[in-house]
């Protein structure tokens, strides 16, 4: 699998209130939390985004609230993977149980600016920055992870249906 | 293979001998937790996948909290939903408006979580019932629907930093001092992935509601769990709240720690957090040129009867600054029951507070006292991330009540006498 994309570049501690703020909290709309995607920190994300863009954050990216509203608004918004130095735990066990893609890359998240375009491998975990002709390369998920996400999410992996 | 007291939870939840940080798990659940925010997100994927019965009536917990006594219509709807859940499901413990208390106070003075147990809760502060020796831990609404309906979870057993506590606290400090200046020190992704361990000698002079207090900000350091050794202040506590399952584990004196953190609680002085992260620490006694246009004493940190004891105290014959809105929020109907008994109520609404119903409400700007513009807060409650409390540009401070109860009457932050 292959995602490519426009990425918009966050800092360290990118927590769940500005990616999604509680006084959204009242809908479990995916529209309608994506609609309101990180506009206490920048109020353009989401005109900006498009259709399978990439983003990238420092370290301890989704810390505070384990609302899974805040990885449902990022993916509803259009991003098809999160590239981050870290991932606070809760955030990180969500994006995958809703199969938001998400990966782990301490040079990828220095080196790729606002705005790169960038290409990533899921089978081989190299990250390819198509704007400044660099590859990085970042931890594969363990297979245990690979398998809930092959088999489209938690639920699916655990239901009968 | 030596064990820190989560691993031995996790292993003993896992039908296993032993397990070691890294390994990947699943474990059986002791009970499953949700709230009127997160429930209503699960109970769409439990219906969506097709399970039709949770994996114990009694194992599961609903705790409206969040948004009630219903803040809009919108809120309203997500509650019904999940009163509409429990009944269909006949779960045992559904708390609603009337019954509810926050749910991380809530939980341990019903009873319903006690040492040894393993729990999920869809709410990042599921952590506090690690001050009763339970591993607990908190997850998102999907992981909140697959242990409703499987009654398991899976976990990546975490490695583990162990924080030794010695000496007794200084008079005017609490827990929240103790986790303030732990999370100052290592910073608010110093335990990410990891348990953070406490124990020594230091920490049998901790009452129930300190330890509360520091495991439930167990997360604002990253950690996967906060947990506390079980001793007599344990055992105390569960006979009093008739705490049905009770299994004490203690590590292993060989048990590995990726460190050591040393914590002299006699050191320890009133501690705030500044704007906009739990980890930006600074003495309040160095921060009086900072003035308040609010002060909240409650949530699941600091909304326990210890907790409004002290603002009591403090507040009794007084009246807080002018210009200086102060809401105080009882964690539980029982709480504010016994705040009516022992006469806070009356000194509290004397001194010019709002006594609010059990509510999260402001703790993460819902309602029930959002900040305008540039306003500044100083609050009893657990984070301050850029508009936490309401407007982005609003100030959040992060203080003991002691500490937020004395700045509301002075207007502007201050420590507690002895300082």
């Amino acid at each position: 699998m292959i995602a490519q994309g426009t990425v918009h570049k966050y800092g360290d501690n990118i927590d769940t209130d500005v990616i999604i703020p509680a006084r959204y909290l009242n809908t479990a709309d995916h529209a309608e939390l994506a609609s309101h995607c990180m506009e206490d920190i920048d109020k353009t994300f989401v005109n900006k985004v498009k259709k399978g863009d990439i983003m990238v954050g420092g370290a301890n990216f989704g810390c505070g609230s384990s609302r899974e509203h805040a990885p449902i608004a990022i993916k509803a918004a259009g991003v098809d993977l999160v590239i981050a130095k870290t991932f606070a735990r809760i955030f990180y066990r969500n994006a995958i149980n809703i199969g938001l893609a998400i990966l782990e890359c301490e040079e990828a998240s220095e080196k790729i600016s606002a705005g790169d375009e960038v290409s990533v491998d899921f089978d081989t975990g190299v990250i390819t920055n198509l704007t400044k002709n660099e590859t990085y390369k970042a931890q594969p998920f363990p297979p245990f992870i690979q398998e809930i996400i092959t088999k489209g999410g938690l639920l699916k992996s655990i239901s009968k249906a | 293979m030596a064990m820190t007291m989560t691993q031995k939870i996790l292993a003993a939840h896992a039908g296993l001998d032993s397990v070691v940080p890294g390994q990947l798990i699943n474990a059986r659940l002791d009970m499953v937790l949700g709230n009127d925010i997160t429930s209503p997100v699960a109970i769409n994927e439990f219906k969506k996948f097709g399970f039709t019965q949770v994996f114990d009536k009694s194992r599961v917990a609903l705790v409206m909290d969040h948004f009630v006594p219903n803040k809009d219509i919108k809120a309203a709807q997500q509650t019904r939903q999940c009163r509409c859940f429990a009944a269909e499901h006949s779960i045992e413990n559904y708390f609603d408006v009337g019954d509810m208390g926050i749910e991380h106070a809530l939980l341990p003075e019903k009873g319903l979580v006690g040492p040894g147990d393993a729990v999920i809760g869809a709410d990042s502060h599921t952590c506090t019932y690690g001050a009763l020796g339970a591993f607990s831990t908190g997850v998102g609404s999907t992981d909140m629907a697959a242990g409703m309906a499987t009654g398991m979870a899976w976990f990546k057993v975490p490695s583990a930093i162990k924080i030794d506590l010695t000496g007794r606290l200084a008079p005017n400090c609490s827990g929240k001092d103790v986790i303030l200046h732990i999370i100052g020190s290592i910073g608010v992704d110093g335990a990410l992935y990891k348990s953070m361990e406490f124990t020594g000698e230091g920490m049998h002079s901790l009452t129930m509601d300190d330890r509360l207090c520091i495991a439930n900000m167990a997360i604002e350091a990253g950690a996967k769990n906060g947990i506390f050794e079980v001793d007599g202040v344990t055992e105390e506590y569960c006979r009093t709240h008739g705490t049905k399952r009770f299994t004490a584990y203690s590590a292993d004196p060989d048990a590995v720690y990726d460190s050591v953190l040393e914590v002299d609680l006699s050191k320890i002085v009133p501690t705030v957090a500044c704007p906009h992260l739990p980890e930006n620490t600074r003495p309040a006694r160095e921060l009086s040129d900072v003035k308040i246009d609010q002060c909240v004493i409650g949530s699941c940190t600091n909304g326990r009867l210890s907790d409004m004891a002290v603002a009591a105290e403090i507040l009794k014959g007084k009246h807080v600054a002018p210009g200086v809105r102060c809401i105080v929020i009882p964690a539980t109907q029982d709480i504010y029951l016994d705040c009516i008994r022992l006469g806070y109520a009356e000194i509290f609404v004397k001194a010019g507070c709002v006594l609010s119903t059990p509510t999260c409400g402001p703790c993460l700007g819902g309602y029930m006292g959002v900040l305008a513009e540039n306003e500044v807060a100083i609050s009893t409650t657990n984070r301050n991330f850029v508009g936490r409390m309401g407007h982005v540009t609003s100030k959040v401070y992060l203080a003991s009540p002691a500490t937020a109860a004395h700045s509301a009457v002075k207007g502007f932050i201050c420590a507690p006498d002895g300082e």
